[in-house]
Parts: C-alpha cells; structure tokens; sequence
C-alpha cells in the first residue's frame, strides 16, 4: 500500500519540480491585475501598450470575475482587483475604488421591433414578466422573449441593480453566457429583448430610448441615460509603486482616449 | 535479475496512477459538493427547481431533467444514424469503401466539441426558430448537434461488436435462404446485442457529459421544457456558466451538480463495463 | 400485411445508405463551412502575429504556443505513464485483481466528462496544489484526460505483437526487460504512437476542461505558471463574444486543419503498424 502512495507522492514532485523549472526569469515584479471578465479585455489592451512604452514593467491581467477579483486584491494576491458594478457596502470600506471608465448598459431589440422606447418601469415589467407581450408597451403583438445573462456576471448584476430593484427575472427566460451571443440572438428573433454592453451593440441591433432619452455618449455623460455602470480598479490600502504607474497610465488622456475608441465612456 | 525486479516494481506504481487519479478526483469533487447537499439535506437539493443563487436558493431539478431530456433525445439520433451506419460498414459496404468510410467516421469524434456548437447555433437554431417557431435554443437543437457528436462513439463500438460475430454464423444464414437484412436484423444484430448495449451506454456517457456545444445551444433557461422547442439548462452547462464567478455557497452548489453528474457518469461507467464484460464472455464461449 | 423480403431488404438497405450518406454528408457540411469562411483570412502574418484589441486583429501566434504547451506537456506526460502501465498489464503481470482495479480506473478515467475533469484541475491543481489558472494546472488536467487512451492503445498494440517474437527473444537469453523494450516495444511503435497522436488530438480541441484550468490570458505565456489561451478557446470567445467571426473562423480552420493532419497521421501510422504486425 506504501508502494502506491509513494508513486502518488512522486508524481506530485516530478510534476512541482516540472513548475519551478519553469518559473520566471527576472524584470520588475509584475502587477497583478484580477477580476471582472467584463474588463479584462479591456485592461489588456492597456497592459499591452503600457509594457509597449514601459520595457521594463509587467502587467498580468486575468478573469475571474468581479467578486473573485476583489477577494483576491484582500488576500495580496492581487494588486489591483478589476470590478465591473458598484461596491457594496461591505467592500466600499475595504477598498478605494477608481473608476476607469463607465459603459453604458444597452436595452437592445431586433431592428424590425417597432417599439423605440420603453419607460424604466415598462422595461422592469418586461423583464419580471409581468408583461408578456409587446403590444403591451405599444409595438406589435407577439410574446416576449427575454434574453438574459447568467447568474453572477457584472452585467447581469448591474442590471438588476440599476432596473430591477427587488423584482425577478423569472427562470423561463434565456441565459447567454456572452455579449456576443445575445447579440446574436438578438439579431435574428423579432420578439426577443436583451440587454448589453452599450459599446458592442453595433449596427444591427436597435438600442431603445430608456425615459426619452437615447442610449448615447453624451446622455450617460450628461446622466440624462441611467443605464450605466462604472469599470473600477479597485486597491486595498496605498498601492505599490508598480501599480500605481499603472494606474496613472490608464486615467492619463491617451489611455482614456484608447478606451473610448473601444466603445467606452471616459471617467470623468 | 535485481534490475529486473525494480523495473517490475516501477511499473506497478506506474500503473496505479489511473486508478490513483480517478480517486483523486472522487474525492476533490466529493469535498467540495457534499458540504452543501449534506446542508440541505439533499431532498432540497435534488427535488427543489428553484435555482437562485443571489437568494441563496439551490435547487438542481430542472437541471436534471434537462440532462435527461437532452440525452435522451440525443440517443434517439445518435442510435438511429450511428447503429445504421455501422449496419452500413459491416454488413453492407464493399470492404474497400468500409475502409474508407471507418476512418472518417472516427475523424467525427476529433472535431472540438466548441465547432459542433458553433455550427448548431449558425445553422441549426435560426432553422429551427424560423420553421418550427420557439427561440430556436432548444432541447432539440441540442438534442440534434449532441446525436451527431454521440454518433462516432455509437459507430465506433457498434461496428466491433458486429465485426466479432463469428462469419460462420452470417454464412449459415444466408445458406438457409434468408436475405442480408434478415440476417442482419436476426442474426447479427442479436448475436452483438451487448456490444451494442455497451455503445448506447457509452454514447449517452458522452451525451451527458458534453458541456461547450450544450451552453452553446440550450438556451440555459432555468425552467423545465413544457416542449422540445422550450430551451433548458443541463447540469454541465449550469458548472460552466456559472463557476467563473461563483463563491462561498454558490460554489459549493456548483460542486454539487458536478457530484451529482459524476455519480449518474458511474453508474453508466459501471453499467457499461458489467454489458461489456459479458458480451467479452458471450464471444469467448463461441 | 407482409411485404416481401425482397422488397423489404430493398428499402432497407437503401434507408440504411441514406442515413450513412447524410451522417458523412454532414460531416463533410462542417469541415467545409469552417473551411471556406476562415481558409482565406489564414496568412503568414495572421498565424506569426500576436492579437491586438482582443483578438479583433492581428494573429493567433500566441495561442498556437499555448495550444502546443498545453496539448505537447499533457501528451508529454501521459505518454510514459501510459505506456508503462500498458507494458506493466500485458508482460508483467498475470490477469488478477490488481489488473481488475487498474482497467476499472482506466475506463472511468475514460467516461468522465471535460467539465468534470475542469472541476478537478481547477481545485487540485490550480488552488491547492498552488499552480493557479496557468499552462502547467491545464496540461496536468489533460494528462488525466488522456491517459486511458493511451493505455488502452498501447496495450491493444502490445498484445498484438506475436507471441513467437518473445519467444525468439528469450530464447537468445534476453531479461524480461530487454525483451520488451528491444522487441515488443519496436514492434508495437507504430500502435503506440497512433494512440498519442489522437490523444494530442482529443488535447487540442478540449476546451471546458482547459477554460477551467488554463485560463484565458491573451498573451504569451512567459513560463508555465502563466495563464495561456488555447485555440479552441480562443475561438469559442471570439465567435461567442462576436469580436470577430472571420478572425473566429480563421482560428477554427487553423484547429481543423491541424486535427485533419494528426488523424491522418495517425491513420498513416496504424496502417503501418498493421502492416507490421501480419
């Protein structure tokens, strides 16, 4: 029985010992940035030109999700934890946020739906179910079909946060795992509504007016579109001077600018 | 002769490292899903539809019979086209043409379960949503794409199972005047019985346990389907969507759907190799 | 009523062609989508480059490395201790209970789904081993996910060396150990490596597994404590993120293709191995 167990042992070992030969050569340490999928893609697009004008820093970016990300900035493991909603009470005393950027949370409808707009309480009718069908909200007669994000994703999170208040979205409705896939569904169903990134609605899809006012740059910037949601770093305590270069990077002109470019909306 | 017997003690360790493995993994799952369902006691668990995570809510039921609906309705395809198919290979292709075909057929199973999916939702889904109505993420989009990806599986050991019927038995059919159907449907495909039980068992294995191509196609709904055009959640595709996020009793929640897919995967393991070994038998007594 | 046997037979047989022709008419259908729609947006510089604005341009090189160090390490790994295990069932042992347990792990081994084995890397590897989300917990992962096949390959190609070669080898006074290593492993090569090259195959196009294990950093990997970005994950995200679908189906044709490539070299190589062993 030993016998076995030493082979266990050595396996585990052989494949240690595999990993340390493995480990990094030397540079800066690197900054360590954790956390919401929603923003990773675009903290890597900034990592990526940051090491670009800075040879001698490194940025680790990775998912995880906001919650995962904000754990692992508590534990160390982090130096920055990337958040994609608003804190809650319990991490707003442990953090200090940044907010990077905001996006602006689209209400997106098939282009051949004739509803335009939808009042912020029509638009939690919808999505609770207690309207079922669109000729409810004045567009043509057919069922609804919601399309939603899974459970835990910042986007699902920030919607039920800014529309949903203590109402459900209730279990018939579709999940999509991605932007890009309710997009795509979207795209192609006459009675579907889903929500999203404004930044990645693109063309094909009809974003609606929330309260009269259209979905747009300007309008979250004004605060006329509630819709939004701020991109935050957040750091626990003073930041480490790495990450503090990195963070003047991102909120610097140039980088703001890179953001906007990838269908953002600027900090401030 | 030392050496020898070191190298013979090398090589058992060595082989223990599957069997090590598979206890591993038992008991990683096991740690961190059963905390949660010894909680709730299981029947909860198990038995309560009410999947909410943000209310701390954590029923699998829907779940479950969305596994059940999507497999079963997989098997139904991937046995029709897969038994056919190896029928076709044995019994009725020229050998040259069978050799051909075998290879590409297995060339199936290589193609990442990511492209099946993607293939289904371009193609399959709008079909099914423009012709048949429904959201087109369906139990039966899912059903048709996992049928097509079960069918390497069912082919594969289905066309085994028929190749290890002795000749004999073909030819003294056929010398008694029945057709090649008959004898097929008569002879050959009673005498394979097991083997083929063991490709059905073992494609819906691999039905189960299919996670990409699932998430891509289900629609993931929350709801047990009232129809085969209603989407649906499967148990894997509750792990993958979820586990990027999860914490605390959530994740915990998510272990235990992997727990209760491992245990249902054993249980078609067991059953599997139980069929198997006997039709090992059955052939060894010809 | 009963139709005739003749005529049954006839439409039996004609269903039964049909039903194999749409499931390789079907086959044939996805490779050639795939094909078409990516083949020509495949360039020098779209396999060299690495990806910019999240894969929306530039190339894929970055997850062709990862692809190969996930893939290459977990084959890497899994390929001896498969290979001794198979050694170790068919020449150095008698059938027993031993035997019993190891086949009874292997073939579970065999039937656990992806995501299963992504569940497992994830906690074991990734947390408490301490490897993280990275290359190393991912080929680790996979080594476990391809290990059956590999034993049960290489053990169908030992068997199938004939026992007279063993014979011979004893018979000029070889051990247990060199008759096994200078006959029946040469012999049984060709058997053997047909089962690696479809299990670096079956490594290659995983993704749940990896997804859960490997992570999905878009760059480089640096060491194998980093995070790596595989192909097919590569390109589930750019497809179901709609960044980009030529550079997605791009990405899935440099994936078929290379899938193409190894069955067909693997076919190549049992074709010869079966050529051997008669």
């Amino acid at each position: 029985m030993t016998q076995r167990k030493n082979g266990l042992a050595a396996f585990g070992l052989a494949a240690a010992l595999l990993c340390l030969t493995g480990c990094k050569g030397a540079k800066n340490r690197p900054v360590n940035v954790v956390g919401s999928t929603s923003v990773q893609p675009f903290a890597e697009v900034l990592a990526q030109e940051y090491e670009k004008r800075n040879p001698a820093e490194r940025v680790e970016v990775q998912g995880g999700g906001s919650t995962a990300g904000l754990q692992a900035a508590v534990n160390g493991l982090a130096d920055i934890g990337m958040c994609s909603r608003s804190l809650n009470e319990a991490e707003a005393g442990q953090f200090t946020p940044i907010t990077i950027a905001r996006d602006g949370l689209a209400i997106v409808v098939n282009p051949a739906n004739t509803v335009d707009g939808l009042s912020l309480e029509q638009l939690r009718g919808i999505f609770s179910g207690r309207i079922a069908n669109w000729e409810a909200v004045g567009g043509k007669g057919s069922p609804i079909r919601l399309i939603a994000r899974e459970e835990g994703s910042g986007t699902r999170e920030s919607f039920m946060h800014l529309v949903m208040d203590k109402d459900r979205i209730p279990a018939g409705a579709i999940a999509q795992e991605s932007n890009g896939a309710v997009k795509e569904l979207v795209k192609g169903d006459p009675a579907a509504i889903g929500f999203m990134s404004l930044g990645l609605v693109g063309k094909e899809l009809k974003a609606l007016a929330i309260d009269g006012a259209e979905p747009t740059h300007e309008n979250v910037l004004n605060g006329k579109y509630k819709l939004a949601r701020p991109f935050l770093f957040a750091v626990k305590g003073a930041p480490g001077a790495g990450a503090q270069k990195f963070i003047d990077f991102v909120l610097s002109a140039d980088a703001q600018k890179m953001l906007e470019d990838e269908g953002l909306i600027r900090a401030k | 002769m030392k050496k020898d017997k070191i190298i013979a003690a090398i090589l058992t360790v060595t082989a223990l490292s599957a069997i090590s493995g598979l206890a591993l993994i038992t008991i990683f799952i096991f740690r961190e899903g059963m905390p949660i369902i010894l909680r709730t006691g299981g029947g909860e668990f198990f038995l309560s539809a009410d999947w909410r995570p943000r209310d701390g809510s954590f029923g699998i039921f829907s779940m479950i019979i969305g596994s059940l609906a999507v497999t079963a309705g997989a098997m139904v395809i991937g046995m029709i086209f897969g038994l056919g198919l190896a029928i076709v290979l044995t019994q009725f292709a020229p050998p040259s043409l069978a050799a051909v075909l075998k290879p590409v057929v297995e060339l199936l199973a290589g193609i990442p379960s990511v492209v099946y999916g993607f293939m289904g939702v371009v193609t399959l889904v709008p079909l099914i949503r423009n012709r048949l109505g429904g959201p087109g993420l369906s139990v039966l989009a899912a059903s048709i794409v996992l049928g097509i990806m079960v069918l390497p599986t069912v082919t594969s050991i289905s066309v085994d199972a028929l190749q290890a019927v002795p000749r004999s038995f073909w030819e003294g059919s056929i010398a008694l005047g029945a057709t090649r159907w008959q004898t097929t449907r008569m002879v050959m495909l009673k005498a394979a019985r097991s083997g083929i039980v063991a490709a059905a068992i073992l494609g819906m294995g691999r039905a189960v346990g299919e996670t990409m191509a699932v998430i891509m196609v289900a629609g993931n709904s929350i709801e047990i389907p009232g129809s085969i055009l209603a989407p649906t959640r499967t148990l894997t595709s509750n792990i993958a969507l979820e586990m990027g996020y999860a914490s605390g009793a959530h994740r915990e929640a998510l272990f235990a759907t992997g727990v209760t897919l491992f245990v249902i995967i054993m249980i078609l393991n067991c059953v599997a190799l139980s069929v198997s070994r006997r039709s090992a038998r059955e052939r060894s007594f010809r | 009523m009963r139709l005739h046997p003749a005529t049954t037979e006839r439409a039996v047989v004609t269903l039964l062609w049909a039903m194999a022709g749409i499931t390789i008419c079907a086959l044939a259908f996805i490779i050639i989508f795939i094909l078409a729609h990516g083949l020509p947006h495949i360039s020098r510089e779209f396999l060299a480059d690495s990806p910019r604005s999240m894969g929306r341009e530039g190339g894929i090189f970055p997850m062709i490395v990862g692809s190969a160090l996930v893939a290459g390490l977990a084959v890497l790994i899994a390929a001896p201790i498969g290979v001794a295990t198979a050694i170790y069932l068919t020449e150095y042992t008698r059938e027993g209970r031993l035997t019993a347990v190891i086949r009874f792990g292997a073939d579970c081994l065999a039937g656990i789904p992806s995501i299963i084995f992504g569940l497992f890397g994830f906690v074991f590897f990734a947390i408490v081993l301490g490897m993280g989300l990275s290359v190393i917990s991912g080929a680790l992962t996979l080594t476990l996910m391809v290990l059956p096949t590999i034993i049960r390959t290489s053990e169908e190609a030992i068997r199938a060396v004939p026992q007279a070669y063993r014979e011979v080898s004893y018979g000029v006074g070889s051990t247990r150990w060199q008759m096994v290593t200078r006959v029946v492993l040469r012999s049984a090569l060709p058997g053997i490596g047909t089962g690696i090259i479809l299990s670096l195959g079956r490594s290659i196009s995983e993704t749940a597994a990896v997804m859960l294990t490997a992570g999905s950093a878009l760059r480089m990997p640096q060491s194998l404590l980093d995070s790596s970005r595989t192909l097919a994950l590569h390109f589930y995200i750019l497809s179901r993120e709609g960044i980009s679908m030529t550079n997605a189906y791009a990405t899935a044709s440099v994936l078929i293709i290379a899938i193409l490539a190894l069955n067909l070299f693997a076919y190549w190589l049992m074709s010869r191995f079966v050529a051997r062993v008669r």
